[in-house]
């Protein structure tokens, strides 16, 4: 047991050393924006859950990555999605994946995916106003069969079956919404989250790169595509040769 | 987030052999948002003068306007098409007339002057004027506009090749930026002809 310890409990930080208390929290997220535009969604279906992301991190106006992994595979049959600050995301993560293989040794079963976001919004939880900036939502396979749930670094704590998290979150609701069935196939539901995520890519900003799309059944998560939404868009939409819109004109020398 | 980068836009000229060419990104967006992915943001003076706008959309077009309104005075007057340095000045002139409350826009102008000698020039948005021999870029993706030109521009290119090194400098310029992209509007100007094309660019 002496080797687990420093793993048992949640790292402790010093609380900040402000005298604007309130204030705090509003510069510490602005400090640590990349990863600020995103767009994640994950939904339950028939099958079980469908995760997908897409994978761009900028600054401000600036594109700092178009490669960013925001679908982190926290153990083989839970995966959790990323938006907002990324390295709050990450470590938390990380940190989440520690204590659910943790409850596994001690339990001999794995840990519930309501027991797990809950062990992550607690965290979060306690660490409120001091400026995490997280949006994830958490989605796995369990005995209960499929389970997803939103955590926020407000503390917040959905269980639900359709989320969309991040400033493209709007534009994939749109087409969510439009295209939800509970009985889709794995096939179907894939294809829904992809067009999704590409169509928050166009319209958002702070959104791009690559949409991944995951699936998650009884067996665990597979990694379903990874396609180039600069290509996804132009088969979705083939462009017709025509699309110059000013006839070509001849220069009279003077 | 500053009102120049309130829509998104990207405007690169450069000058070749006896030609220039000038392009610009076709996004009209509102902060993050995409609200058009054809919008026009070089406009053509006359057949060897063009004017990219970057910066707020709605001024960019009233600017335009009145631009175009003072060229045509012009030529009824003078019986004769605008040189580019002159209408650079003008451009100056108008944007200085509105220095305590400017238009929000940094306009590239390209021409050929009547000996064909190609003319490049950018202004800040209350009309100091910036002369190059080479290239000059505005808008939100200026700063990787410049890193790609200093790299892939070479001096005297023929229209062709001029055509890929702008196109190749806007189109992976953009791909830094959130604000501008989704395609690309290129014209290539000889003393004989102009060409226009839209460039096909990833649309995130």
């Amino acid at each position: 047991m002496e080797v687990l310890e420093g793993f048992a409990a949640a790292p402790s930080f010093e609380i900040p050393n402000s005298s604007d208390f309130d204030g705090f929290q509003k510069d510490a997220i602005q400090m640590v924006k990349p990863a600020k535009g995103t767009t994640t969604l994950a939904f339950i279906f028939k099958e079980g859950v469908m995760v997908a992301a897409d994978s761009r991190a900028s600054m401000g106006g600036y594109i700092s990555s178009q490669s960013v992994k925001k679908i982190i595979e926290i153990n083989p049959y839970m995966l959790g999605t990323m938006a907002g600050g990324a390295a709050d995301c990450q470590f938390w993560h990380r940190n989440l994946g520690v204590k659910c293989r943790r409850h596994e040794l001690a339990n001999k079963r794995r840990i519930s995916v309501a027991g797990a976001s809950k062990l992550l919004a607690n965290i979060l939880y306690s660490y409120r106003g001091m400026g995490l900036s997280v949006g994830t939502m958490i989605a796995g396979w369990d005995e209960t069969g499929p389970g997803l749930y939103y955590v926020d670094s407000e503390g917040g704590r959905l269980k639900g079956t359709r989320f969309s998290v991040g400033s493209g979150s709007p534009y994939a609701y749109g087409v969510l919404d439009n295209g939800y069935r509970y009985d889709l196939s794995v096939e179907e539901a894939a294809e829904l989250a992809r067009r999704a995520i590409y169509h928050a890519t166009f319209r958002d900003g702070a959104s791009g790169g690559v949409a991944s799309v995951y699936y998650v059944g009884p067996n665990g998560w597979k990694k379903l595509s990874g396609d180039d939404v600069g290509e996804l868009h132009y088969n979705y939409y083939p462009v017709t040769p025509s699309t110059v819109d000013q006839e070509m004109a001849e220069v009279t020398v003077a | 987030m500053s009102i120049f980068e309130y829509n998104g836009s990207a405007v690169v000229a450069m000058v070749g052999k006896n030609c220039f060419a000038i392009a610009s990104d076709r996004r009209l967006g509102v902060q993050l948002q995409t609200i058009a992915t054809d919008f026009q943001k070089i406009y053509r003076i006359h057949d060897k003068l063009f004017l990219g706008l970057s910066g707020l959309g709605t001024d960019a077009q009233t600017l335009y306007q009145r631009l175009v309104y003072q060229h045509k005075l012009y030529q009824l007057r003078e019986e004769r098409d605008m040189k580019p340095e002159t209408f650079a000045s003008l451009v100056s002139a108008r944007l200085y007339e509105k220095r305590f409350g400017p238009y929000f826009c940094q306009p590239v102008i390209a021409g050929l002057s009547d000996e064909d000698k190609p003319f490049i020039c950018t202004m800040d948005s209350i009309g100091a004027k910036e002369l190059a021999k080479d290239f000059v870029v505005s808008g939100t993706a200026s700063e990787s506009l410049y890193g790609a030109c200093e790299a892939m521009f070479k001096p005297d290119m023929e229209p062709e090749e001029l055509f890929e090194t702008i196109s190749q400098a806007l189109l992976s310029s953009v791909d830094r930026d959130c604000l501008s992209g989704w395609g690309g509007h290129v014209y290539v100007v000889t003393p004989t002809e102009v060409k226009e094309r839209i460039l096909k660019g990833r649309m995130d």
